[in-house]
């Protein structure tokens, strides 16, 4: 499906294990608190949840939208998914194998996982020309020096920029959204099969941008990736995926189609996160906002649901259980007690009898 | 605020003891035998031994460390081996001499550096920056006893405006806060400042020049308010910085000012711990020491604990 | 009635030793009172610079500014140092993209607030104290007698920038400068903080100008909208009608380039290139190496504002010059 030929042989996406119906990436359980230490003699004195016991799949193929406030666990479940973070608990299955401990190493498992963070500055090693910086990683995977940096300039051309312009620069040589391109061909060096995009477009401006999602739009289809897209910025999220996943405080409050989700959210948190976007409309203002307050923090988050604090539907039972995911539609799932039948919740559907 | 506190005063206790070790395992790790310079080295074995015993030489270790710890609680820092009389009749005036010098030049060369230091960091890469930098490499580099030197050539011996050695009438013990003694404080105080002068001038420019390039200074400045509120705001804010720099060099000024008070035969701590080394006398050794270190764990801990007080981003962490 | 603004070729360089960065080319407009402008443009553009110097606060020691700025009354370009800074923080404040770095962190929002109705009022202590918690009531910082006490870092980014809109409002000024004052928050945040704004402007009465580089914004904000190209106003009508049909290839491409609810499924338009280097002044139309519609007298000389409509003007030699244009 692509014209790199030459060195498909050395370094070609790895084959599909468990089929289409099988997930590429499943997420069990995760959960990551960091202890906070104060007081006398530094003891422990609290755990930030930044990610707390959250599980999803992620399908071949598709576009995964991440999306939530900024402080609600985004970075830290992407970083726990490339294993750049220990988790407290919970598990990682990459196209039905776990990641580490007897199943898919480390390196391999990498090879096939990549990331591009949303500072494009910081993650180039600022003394390796663009042309270098793509070629490390295969190096270290054994592709001799030749074939490497021959790919890079494919890569380079697959991302928009002249090789012969571009590949001998430094980063520091280049503006923000250039920079970005070399970060999204040097996650593509080594053929990986997912791609962890950590708001790609949070720092570009506008025109920039545009161009920037045009682009990962066609190399998705061109390498034949599948993307976890992690962004605050609501519509932009929207532009991209086929699903969406909202994440308030460490939990996910909800997940579906992203239609479903645009058209009629089923948690009341994500009625209001998409009920804050600007109207785009002069002579149809907003006139309420949504919400009160910012959200709260992760340090001691509020018992039971824990959007509870700045819900409108929110009532006692709220602050006594948890509320789990419960299904809301087809492939809609949200975790409020007014989705889950018979949860005490004046507003829950009736148990059937 | 208050667990900070008393966590800092905690931890303080532990620093002090090590100090204490380390001033007590001087004697044995310096080389030779302490016996050797009491006892002449033809000494019969017996004269020897007793003598060991005296000075609680003959026992372990430990036990040593702890007796000569619980002497020093007592206030008791043993006899001077050249003298005879005991340590803290001599360390003590020492002790008020140096504080004399280095607070007076810590005075000089803290305003100095102040001044320099803020007008540079408020005309960053203007002339005066350029003259105010040159003052502070040159303070921290020039020698210490080159300078001396120079300044009783220059003051004492060509002008023969001040004296240039001791510490006045009644020379180590009999300090007054007037002309007579004073005089002889100048040279070797000016020549002490200077150091302290360029480290100060060099962290107040590099915290003011920080402070200035921030974005509430704008604000500041958008609000209308005039340079001398501005001023304000720069100086609350580069306190807790320049303040902990200043009691550090307080801190080094008392240990390090052996080679300026030699110079002038300034009757300091730094004298008497010239001498102590040169004629091994172990016990004044440890026990100026001892102080001085003593000195610069109380000084390092009301550095942190003026810190937390002026910021309050520490303060309730 | 004279404007409240009225701005007439305004150019800002800095110079340096060795470079200069022509930041602000020649920018023409008027507020009038109880009027907001939105000025939209992409980053480098010179919004900053353009608000700053609506009150002069770019560095002094590097900036060169000419041309004619009066704010309420004041010629802003030639007026003492002394009496601008009776001007700022009175007449005509601002706030910021930043409230964590805007606000000084070792004094208290209460002390903050106090200082600048004291530096611009002969009033008490105690008066200066009491106006400073009904200015944070005003703007719904809750239990705000707590906050007076509080440090900037003790505040969740929301709050800071209440705090900080309490500051720039405490001398009731009459016109509010406000850089991408919701480019740091949440949607959630950015959303209160926008309507809060306009709910002060119209209680308040004051004028309004707002730099943002969210189309969304502006939408919710603005009166009038400018669109900023390397230096100058390329395009400026009322917001309704320039949403709609934008006049300038430039306004175009950026309303194209924006990715809202509407676009899914699309091909987003982009504009190809880069905005131009600033250390020249372009001698033709700025936009001319990027612009689909080139032609060579785009080239020749800056292209004038046209009016194809009262109220509505672009710098582009393609739009009808109809009306008689008054901004520019
Ligand atoms: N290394 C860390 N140590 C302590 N807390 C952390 C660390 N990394 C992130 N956090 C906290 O975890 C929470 C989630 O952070 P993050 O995943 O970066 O959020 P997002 O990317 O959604 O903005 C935040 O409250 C953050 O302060
Ligand atoms: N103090 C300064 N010194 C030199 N150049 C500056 C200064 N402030 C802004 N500039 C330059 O002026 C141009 C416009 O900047 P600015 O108004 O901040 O853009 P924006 O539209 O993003 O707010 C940019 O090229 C910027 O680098
Ligand atoms: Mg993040
Ligand atoms: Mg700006």
């Amino acid at each position: 499906m692509i014209v790199l030929t030459q060195t498909t042989e050395i370094l070609r996406q790895l084959p599909d294990v468990g089929g289409p119906a099988q997930p590429l990436l499943t997420i069990r359980g995760l959960t990551k608190h960091f202890p906070l230490r104060s007081g006398l003699l530094g003891r422990s004195t609290g755990v930030v949840q930044a990610v707390d016991d959250i599980s999803f799949d992620v399908r071949k193929g598709e576009t995964l939208g991440l999306v939530g406030e900024s402080g609600c666990g985004k970075s830290t479940t992407s970083r726990l998914i490339m294993a750049l973070l220990e988790p407290t608990s919970g598990e990682v299955i990459f196209d039905g194998q776990a990641v580490g401990y007897g199943g898919l190493t480390l390196k391999e498992y990498r090879r096939q996982v990549q990331m591009v963070f949303q500072d494009s500055y910081s993650s180039l090693n600022p003394r390796l020309t663009v042309r270098d910086s793509i070629a490390f990683a295969p190096g270290v995977h054994g592709v001799a020096r030749r074939s490497a940096v021959t790919r890079a300039d494919e890569l380079l051309e697959a991302v928009g920029l002249d090789p012969a312009q571009f590949g001998p620069r430094y980063p520091h040589e280049l503006s923000g959204g250039q920079r970005q391109r070399i970060n999204i061909a040097r996650a593509l060096a080594l053929q990986p099969r997912l791609l962890i995009l950590d708001e790609p477009v949070s720092a570009l401006d506008k025109s920039v941008e545009a161009q920037v999602l045009n682009l990962l739009l066609d190399l998705k289809d061109q390498f034949g990736l599948t993307y976890l897209f992690i962004s605050h910025d609501l519509n932009v999220v929207q532009y991209v995926s086929d699903r969406v996943l909202v994440m308030y405080l460490g939990r996910v409050a909800e997940i579906g189609p992203v239609d479903t989700i645009y058209n009629g959210a089923a948690h009341p948190y994500t009625a209001a996160l998409l009920d804050s976007r600007p109207s785009m409309d002069p002579d149809r203002r907003r006139l309420e906002p949504p919400l009160q307050g910012d959200p709260p923090n992760p340090v001691n988050p509020p018992s039971g649901c824990r959007f509870r604090t700045r819900c409108l539907h929110a009532e006692a039972v709220c602050a006594d259980k948890a509320p789990p995911l419960a299904p809301a539609g087809p492939e809609h799932l949200a975790a409020c007690l007014m989705v889950l039948p018979g949860s005490g919740h004046s507003q829950a559907p009736k148990l059937a009898a | 605020m208050i667990f900070y506190l008393i966590r800092r005063v905690l931890y303080a206790i532990p620093i002090s003891l090590a100090v204490s070790l380390v001033c007590f395992m001087l004697v044995h790790i310096a080389p030779g035998d302490p016996i050797n310079a009491i006892v002449p080295p033809d000494a019969p074995q017996a004269v020897v031994e007793q003598i060991k015993h005296e000075y609680g030489l003959d026992k372990p270790l430990p036990v040593q460390f702890g007796l000569w710890l619980y002497q020093v609680s007592q206030g008791d820092l043993g006899r001077s081996l050249a003298t005879g009389r005991s340590v803290w009749s001599d360390l003590r005036p020492a002790t008020a001499n140096t504080l004399r010098l280095a607070v007076t030049a810590s005075l000089i060369g803290f305003v100095l550096g102040l001044i320099l230091g803020g007008l540079a960091g408020t005309f960053r890469g203007t002339w005066i920056d350029r003259i105010a930098t040159t003052f502070a490499v040159a303070g921290v580099s020039i020698p210490h006893y080159w300078l001396g030197m120079v300044m009783v050539i220059l003051f004492s011996v060509t002008l023969g405006a001040l004296p240039a050695m001791g510490a006045g009438p009644g020379g180590a013990t009999d300090w007054a806060w007037d002309w007579a003694h004073i005089q002889y404080l100048i040279l070797p105080a000016v020549t002490l400042s200077v150091i302290p002068m360029g480290i100060i001038t060099r962290t107040v420019r590099g915290v003011v020049g920080e402070i200035m390039n921030q974005d509430f200074v704008n604000t500041l400045r958008g609000k209308g308010m005039l340079p001398r509120n501005i001023f304000l705001h720069v100086v609350k804010n580069a306190a807790p910085n320049a303040l902990s720099v200043m009691g550090l060099q307080l801190g080094y000024l008392m240990g390090g000012s052996i080679l300026v008070e030699t110079v002038f035969s300034w009757p300091g701590t730094g004298f008497l711990l010239n001498s102590a080394i040169f004629q091994r006398d172990i016990p004044l050794l440890q026990g100026t020491i001892l102080v001085l270190a003593l000195f610069f764990v109380a000084l390092n801990l009301i550095v942190d604990l003026v810190q937390t007080a002026l910021d309050p981003r520490i303060k309730r962490s | 009635m004279e404007p409240l603004v009225h701005v007439r070729d305004l150019k800002v360089r800095f110079v340096s030793r060795d470079s200069t960065v022509h930041a602000v080319n020649g920018v023409d407009f008027d507020l009038a009172p109880r009027e907001t402008l939105c000025i939209l443009g992409e980053s480098g553009s010179g919004k900053s610079v353009t608000l700053r110097s609506l009150m002069r606060l770019n560095p002094p020691r590097l900036t060169k500014m000419t041309g004619t700025v009066r704010v309420g009354g004041h010629d802003l370009v030639t007026t003492s140092e002394r009496s601008l800074a009776d001007i700022r923080g009175s007449v005509v404040s601002m706030i910021f993209q930043e409230p964590m770095t805007a606000l000084d962190p070792v004094f208290t929002i209460g002390m903050q607030i106090r200082e600048t109705i004291r530096r611009h009022e002969t009033i008490s202590r105690e008066d200066a104290e009491r106006r400073a918690l009904e200015l944070l009531e005003l703007v719904q910082i809750p239990s705000a007698k707590r906050r007076l006490a509080a440090y900037p870092h003790e505040l969740s980014g929301g709050l800071r920038q209440r705090a900080m809109i309490a500051i720039a409002l405490s001398c009731r000024p009459k016109l509010l400068l406000a850089d991408e004052p919701t480019t740091a928050l949440d949607a959630t945040v950015q959303i209160q903080i926008l309507l809060l704004l306009r709910k002060l402007q119209q209680d308040m009465g004051m004028g309004v100008i707002f730099v943002t580089h969210d189309l969304g914004v502006a939408a919710e904000i603005a009166d009038r909208v400018a669109v900023m190209y390397a230096g100058r106003f390329i395009e400026e009508g009322p917001v309704s009608a320039l949403m709609r049909d934008p006049l300038h290839p430039y306004a175009q491409g950026l309303l194209g380039a924006t990715v809202h609810g509407g676009v899914r499924g699309k091909r987003l338009t982009t504009i190809p290139g880069a905005p131009p280097n600033l250390a020249q002044v372009p001698t033709g139309c700025a936009f001319a190496p990027r612009c689909a519609y080139v032609e060579p007298a785009c080239l020749a000389a800056v292209p004038a504002a046209r009016s194809p409509i009262p109220g509505r003007a672009a710098r582009c030699i393609r739009v009808p010059d109809h009306a008689v244009s008054t901004a520019a």
